[in-house]
Formats: structure tokens, sequence, C-alpha cells
């Protein structure tokens, strides 16, 4: 364990935990959108940037890849932090400007109306989907493609990507709920990716309610115990 | 061309520091200093003006002269004098001829080889003064330069690793594995001052130190050539022209930070610095400089080659490191050095070409001599691409602290057609705009980063009154938001909001509220993005806004731009005083825009006028106007 000071107060912390994860651990707030604590780390959002405490020159960093070490010693609300996370945000807002999430965090960060043009489709390239896909899932269905403002996430060639599972990871754990899923009859369908995958059905009550390529993963990567039941009955007649 | 000319004899691996000398004692008796030896700079400059062709044409005709066994013709290294390319040197009186062209060959072997005649027309004429120059080192773009990393690219063949060896090459390397300790060889670097010349300017010694000092077995070093800035091409032309030099640094630094393995990471847009690199390595490896008991020492290393997709973030270390292991190329955070934990995950210690090209010089001289070029803080020479509107372009190397004043006018000769010099940009797309009061600046790492710029890895743009500063920044800008990564949202957007703020006042639809947002997104871009290139990308906007603010609040305000380059701003005209009905730009016109009747001005429609500027440079008589 060491310590660290955040705002001028002590705190323990396992060496090496992201200091982000430090302040969340003791209530201290920080704002932030591409960081989630089951994936690794990838300071894309620039939101949670904190100020590096005895430096000459102010240097803003971002807490998600800050590794915690001995009498690290940071600020999370001086004016240089506030004045940073506005502007960053005032970026972030045009290319979400319907997520109610970003409105929301926004006027907290004192933006309070879209300044630049707007040409956003909702998606802030915050990577969420990307990592949770390869690293909790394993399927590795989509990442980032392009360069520069043309960056975007796509399946490979923008196609149908075979590999995704329609597990809808991505679809819960996107910030601006910018990936959308469906399900009509025995489809379910992740509109972003334009994946249509077929339903197994209950064998109780007859409702589809899992795809059958997730049902064959779970297959593949169960051990023991078998998952039995889980892949023949719905949720509702478990 | 024959990829390897001139072999030696010599087969095998050498086994000691005695069999290196050997081997270069064997070359040189082989060899007569006296015999005439005609060189082709076999350059990418010079390759675009057929060099290949001139040196068939010097083949053919010395082998039909039958003189084969008496005249020497050897393919070198670039010479730096690019626009007067193909550049071709009779040695051994160093006859420098330029703008070779086929046809010349008959005529040099007929008068310069056979006869010892200097052939006047093929000689250097000072665009200046109108003089006309016998040898290199007399030529002003030359004599102002210090040439200790270029100096050796115009003799030896950069495809012949004997021609490196016959001048002393490998023997530094030699002399450290028998006489110096690794810790010598940092040490020596260390006091020598050498500053990474790929645009930081970190002392490489201490790189060095943190690396061999950082646990783990395993360690890497690395060559950064993935230069890729607009107009730089001094990498290139080290890694086409000298590859041994580079090659020996990394050997050295590798002795010497104890690693086992390197890797040269090179962009695929570089052929023939790919081909010579690849080339340096193989034989390197066949003589026993490379691999397992280098030189008969329990020291081994081997090196590869990998090429690069050409993405100019890909330059950045730790986006280079991920490229390397096959990600793609995109920063990482560096709150752990990457000296300490970089290639996947193991003390890597990397430098530019240009750095590793220094320390064979280092070692060889020792750092006494080293540090007695330049300035206190910034010894060593740098290479720069000088380009521009400046009379003579090309790649020199000057001593550091040099001024931008005698680089540009006196090696460069000043600026063409008696233009007005505006400013200089410096450091590549992310650094910035010098106007003409800081001229008698020492040109180092400290200054220019004082100015707002940087040094960069070395690119050098001159602009005289015709170039528009916020057209200038617009265009660095476009580059950067389709280099940037795209990974932060400060840089990925901020280059972008940047670019359509500074394309709005070039269309002139600017107001005065820009000014304030450009200033607001350059501070946010250059204080919250994760790597150099985001921190930097706000430079061509601040230094121009810094001092040009005028020509901004020109396009703005008064709908004008003074150098007359935005097309939204400007119009043509013909001054009907100077116009003598000649009727070339009526005929050249694209647009049918011009018209005029016989012995009366010609008069241009506005309308259908595309500001292409064909008219203006057709006339003869200066009388056509931008306003």
């Amino acid at each position: 364990m060491v310590t660290v000071i955040i705002n001028g107060k002590k705190y323990q912390a396992e060496e090496g935990r992201k200091l982000l994860q430090v302040a969340l651990d003791n209530g201290i707030e920080i704002p932030h959108l591409c960081y989630h604590e089951n994936l690794s780390s990838y300071g894309g959002c620039r939101l949670c940037l904190v100020e590096l405490a005895g430096r000459k020159k102010s240097s803003l960093v971002t807490s998600c890849t800050l590794p915690v070490s001995e009498g690290l010693e940071v600020k999370t609300d001086t004016p240089q932090v506030k004045k940073a996370r506005r502007l960053v945000m005032e970026m972030i807002l045009p290319q979400a400007p319907d997520s109610l999430r970003i409105r929301v965090l926004a006027r907290e960060l004192g933006v309070s109306a879209v300044s630049f043009p707007s040409e956003g489709d909702g998606c802030i390239r915050c990577g969420l989907c990307v990592r949770a896909c390869e690293e909790l899932v394993g399927a590795g269905a989509i990442s980032f493609a392009s360069r520069g403002s043309a960056r975007t996430v796509e399946p490979p060639f923008a196609e149908e990507p075979e590999s995704c599972i329609g597990c809808g990871t991505c679809v819960v754990i996107c910030p601006t709920d910018c990936i959308k899923m469906e399900e009509r009859d025995d489809e379910r369908k992740i509109i972003r990716w334009k994946r249509t995958l077929k339903m197994k059905s209950c064998v109780r009550c007859g409702r589809p309610f899992l795809p059958l390529a997730m049902v064959d993963v779970i297959t593949r990567r169960s051990t023991s115990p078998p998952p039995g039941e889980r892949l023949e009955l719905c949720p509702d007649c478990r | 061309m024959p990829v390897e000319r001139g072999d030696s004899p010599f087969v095998g691996k050498l086994k000691s520091a005695a069999d290196l000398e050997k081997l270069k004692l064997t070359i040189l008796s082989e060899r007569d200093p006296g015999k005439p030896c005609i060189t082709v700079c076999m350059g990418t400059g010079c390759h675009a003006y057929e060099n290949e062709k001139v040196f068939a044409a010097l083949e053919k005709e010395i082998e039909s002269r039958g003189l084969s066994k008496k005249v020497e013709l050897r393919g070198t290294g670039c010479h730096g004098f690019c626009e007067q390319g193909p550049i071709v040197v009779v040695f051994p009186e160093e006859i420098f001829y330029c703008r070779v062209k086929p046809e010349d060959a008959a005529e040099i072997l007929s008068s310069t080889i056979s006869e010892n005649k200097v052939i006047e027309r093929l000689l250097f004429k000072d665009p200046l003064t109108g003089r006309k120059f016998t040898h290199e080192s007399e030529i002003p773009f030359y004599r102002y330069q210090k040439r200790v990393v270029f100096g050796r690219n115009k003799s030896i063949d950069p495809k012949n690793i004997d021609d490196y060896i016959a001048e002393g090459g490998y023997q530094t390397l030699a002399k450290a594995l028998v006489s110096l300790t690794p810790e010598e060889v940092i040490r020596e670097i260390k006091r020598a001052n050498l500053r990474g010349r790929g645009g930081g300017g970190f002392p490489a010694g201490e790189k060095w130190e943190t690396t061999r000092r950082a646990p783990g077995e395993k360690k890497y070093v690395i060559v950064n050539a993935d230069e890729g800035d607009p107009g730089a091409y001094m990498d290139r032309s080290l890694l086409e022209g000298n590859p041994h030099l580079v090659l020996e640094g990394l050997i050295l630094g590798a002795y010497a930070i104890r690693a086992d393995e390197g890797f040269v990471y090179v962009r695929q847009e570089y052929p023939l610095a790919v081909e010579n690199i690849t080339l340096a390595v193989k034989k390197a490896e066949e003589y026993g400089l490379l691999g397992e008991n280098i030189l008969g020492t329990d020291f081994c290393f081997k090196v590869k080659i990998r090429r690069g997709a050409g993405a100019f973030v890909s330059g950045e270390s730790s986006a280079l490191m991920s490229s390397l292991e096959g990600k793609v190329g995109e920063p990482r955070p560096k709150h752990i050095n990457t000296a300490i934990s970089g290639l996947w995950g193991k003390p890597s210690n990397l430098n530019n070409v240009e750095t590793w090209a220094n320390v064979p010089l280092i070692i060889d001289r020792g750092w006494e001599w080293y540090s007695g070029i330049g300035t206190e803080n910034n010894t060593g020479t740098k290479i720069f691409s000088l380009v521009g509107k400046v009379n003579n372009t090309g790649l020199i190397e000057v001593p550091l602290g040099t001024s931008l004043r005698t680089i540009i006018y006196q090696i460069g000769g000043g600026i063409p057609g008696g233009k007005k010099f505006k400013a200089v940009q410096t450091g590549g797309p992310s650094g910035g705009c010098i106007p003409e009061k800081f001229l008698d600046m020492p040109v180092d790492f400290d200054s220019l980063g004082e100015l707002g710029s940087m040094m960069g890895s070395g690119g050098m743009i001159v602009m005289d009154e015709n170039s528009c500063m916020v057209d200038v920044a617009r265009y660095f800008m476009s580059f950067l938001k389709s280099e940037s990564c795209g990974k932060c949202t400060s840089c990925r957007e901020g280059t972008g909001l940047m670019y359509d703020i500074l394309d709005r006042i070039t269309a002139g639809r600017g107001s005065k509220e820009d000014l304030e947002r450009l200033e607001e997104l350059a501070w946010t871009t250059g204080n919250t993005s994760m790597c150099a290139l985001g921190k930097t990308a706000a430079n061509p906007v601040l230094s121009t806004l810094k001092y040009f603010r005028q020509e901004y609040l020109a396009h703005i305000l008064d709908k004008k731009c003074p150098a007359g380059v935005c097309k939204a701003l400007i119009r043509y005209t013909i001054d009907p005083e100077k116009c003598t009905a000649c009727g070339r730009c009526i005929r050249l016109c694209p647009q049918q825009a011009i018209r005029g009747e016989k012995d009366k001005p010609a008069v241009i429609d506005s309308d259908r006028c595309v500001r292409c500027g064909i008219c203006r440079e057709a006339c003869r008589f200066e009388a056509v106007l931008v306003e």
C-alpha cells in the first residue's frame, strides 16, 4: 500500500492502481466517459484530467491512466482543471448532442449549449465498446478504423461482423447510447454493426431469448458445471 | 545498376579487431587513390532527375572506350544540393558537375577524364553573382556548412560495405568492444551532451543510462526512421546515403545498453532507404559485425528492419513501439518511460536516425572534439532540410547555434526574385513561424522553443512576401487534423475545429470572435492531449497569431489577403497602362475569362476568373495585378 494525496488529503491505495479508481473508491467524483473498472484504461476522452502538484509548470494528466505511487499528489478541482474539462466537454458535446447523459454531464461542467457545428452521430470514440468486445466478450468484432477526425468504430471492412455473437455488451456499455439493438420474431439485430442473428427459443414458453451464436460460445467455453437449463429456458421460465 | 558492386574477395566473418584492420588494408591496397573515379549521386533527389540514366550513360561510355580498368564509376549517397541534381563529381580533383544529363557522359570522359579539362557548362553557377565554381567546397551553399555527419555520403557507395570500411568504418566499434566498457561508452555520450535529433532534444546519454539500469535481461534499441514532416528528408538521406554509419551507431548503443536486439523502423514510402539499410544489415551480418560474438567478443546483437505504413503519428516513440508490436500505431501514456517499459514491456531505447549517426563520430573522436562544435548546451551539428522560397535548397548541416540569417542568406543564398523575406517555419507541421526580427537568433533546441517554434527533426521552410500566414497555418492544421491518431478528444476535435476556423478566415467569413475561439482551442489541444503531436499541434496557430496578427485581422476586418493568396479575397485585374495587348494571357487562361481586342488592353471577367494565377505568371510585362 502507498499513500497518495488528493486535494490535500491522504489516502491509502494499492500501488499501481489507477488514480481515478482510487478517487472513486474514496467517494471523490472525477468525471469520466472512457473508463470502466473492468476494462484496460485508455485515456481517450480527456475528461478525467487532474493536476499534478509540485510541478513548476501546471501539468494536466488523465487520472484513468495514472498509476499511483508513494507520495503522488494531485488536485482534482483547480481552476485549470475545471477550465480544461469544460473546454474538452465543448468538444465532446457536438459529437453526441442527443445523448441525455452527455447533456447532463456537460451542464455540470459548465457547458450549456452546443457551441460548434454538430456533425456527430452520437459516437464520441471513447472505445468502451471496442475494449469490452475484445477484453470481456473475447469476440473482437469491432475496432477503430481510420485516423484523425475520420476515426470511427467499425467491424472489419465495415461489413457484417461474423465474429459478433450478438451479446449486446457494446449496447449496454456505450455511454451515449448510440449502439442500438432490436429484436423482432426470432431475430436480434445490432443496428450499428448491421449484425443480424437468429435466436434460440425457450423450450417451455417458446419465446426467442438468446442468439444461437451466443449459445455456441457459451457451450464451447463452459467447463464445469455445464450451463444446463440456462441455455434451454428464458429468464422468465427458469 | 547492379546491387552489389566492387565486393572484396573477402568471405566469412571477422573474428577480431585485427581482422577488420587487415581487411581495411587489403581493400586499400587494391585501390589506387590516383585512379580517376566518377561518382554519381544515387540519392532520391537526383533520382527524380533521372540519375540512373546518367549512370548508365557513363557506364556505357567507359566500357566503349575500354576504360573499365582505368576509370572507376561509383554511385554515392546524397550530397544535399538536390535542386542541382543529378550531381556528378570527378575524383581525385573533385570537380563538381551539376544538372548533368545522359548526353553529357561522352564529354565528361573525353574532356575531363582523358584531357583533364573542366567542362564549364556543367559547373555550378551562383544565381546571385553569376560566378562559377569548380569544387564543391567553394560553393557558398557548402562553404558555410560543417558536414561531419553527412560528409562521407559523397564518397562512399552505400551499397558497398567495403567503401565504408576503407574510410575507417566499424573501427570505432572495434575499438569500443576491445578497450571501452559499456559504462565508458555511455559516459562519453553524456559528456559530449548529445541531444536527441528527432525533435525533443532529450540528452541521449541519460536515456541510454536509464535503459541500461532498468531491470530485466531483455532490452531493445530502436532506430526511428519514421520521418514524416512535409518537406523534410534528412533521415531518409542518411539512411540511403550512409546506412553503415547509422548501423555502427546502433551497434555501439546496443553494446553500451546491453541490448541484444534492435529494430530499424523505416517508412515503406522510402524504398531506397529500406533497400540500403536492409542490404547494410545483411552485409554486416556476413562480416560478423552483427550476430553472435561480434568481432570475436562475447557481445551478440541482431537487427531487424520493420517497415511502417506511413502514419505521421507513428514517429512518436510509444506509437512506434505499438506499431512494432503489430498493433495500430497509437501513442500510449508514458507515466512509465519507454526507456524502462517500452517494446513488449521491455526497456527500450529509441533514438532518431541522425542521433545514432552521431554516435560513432563521438566515440571515435572523443567528447572534447564534439563539444567544441556548436554551443555550450547545444553541441554538435544538425542537419536541416532547407526548402521553400530560398535560392539554394537542399539538405544542409551546420553547427548548432548558427543563426537563421546565416542559413537563409549565406547558405541558402537569400530569397529569389528580389522578394522580401517574411517568415521561416521550423520544426515540421507542429513547429512555428519565425518572423524577420528573430533572424539573428541562434538555431538550437532552446532558442527555437522560446520563440514558440521548435527544432523538430530539422525541417526549415522559408516563406516570402507572397506567402499568406493564415493560409500557412491552415495548411499545417489540415495536415495535423488528418494525421492525428484520433484517440484524444482534444487533438482529434481540436485540430479539426481549428482547421474549420482557419478555413473560414481564409474564405473571408471569419469574425473577430474566431480569434478568441482559436486561442481557446489551441490552449485545450496543447494542454490536454496525451502525446507530443497533440501537445504541439497548436504551434502553427499560436506562432502566426503572435507574430502575424495583423494579417489575420486584414482577412477578418478588411476582407483582404495582403499576400494575395486566399482566392476568396483577391481579384485579378490588368493594368491598362502596362498591358501591350500581346494576347498571351488570353490564350493561356483556362477559363476563357480574359477578353481583348487588337491593340486594346485585355480585361479580366471577375465572375469567370478562378484566380489560378496562370495569367500573372505568363505576363511578361507585370501587367496582371492582384488586389
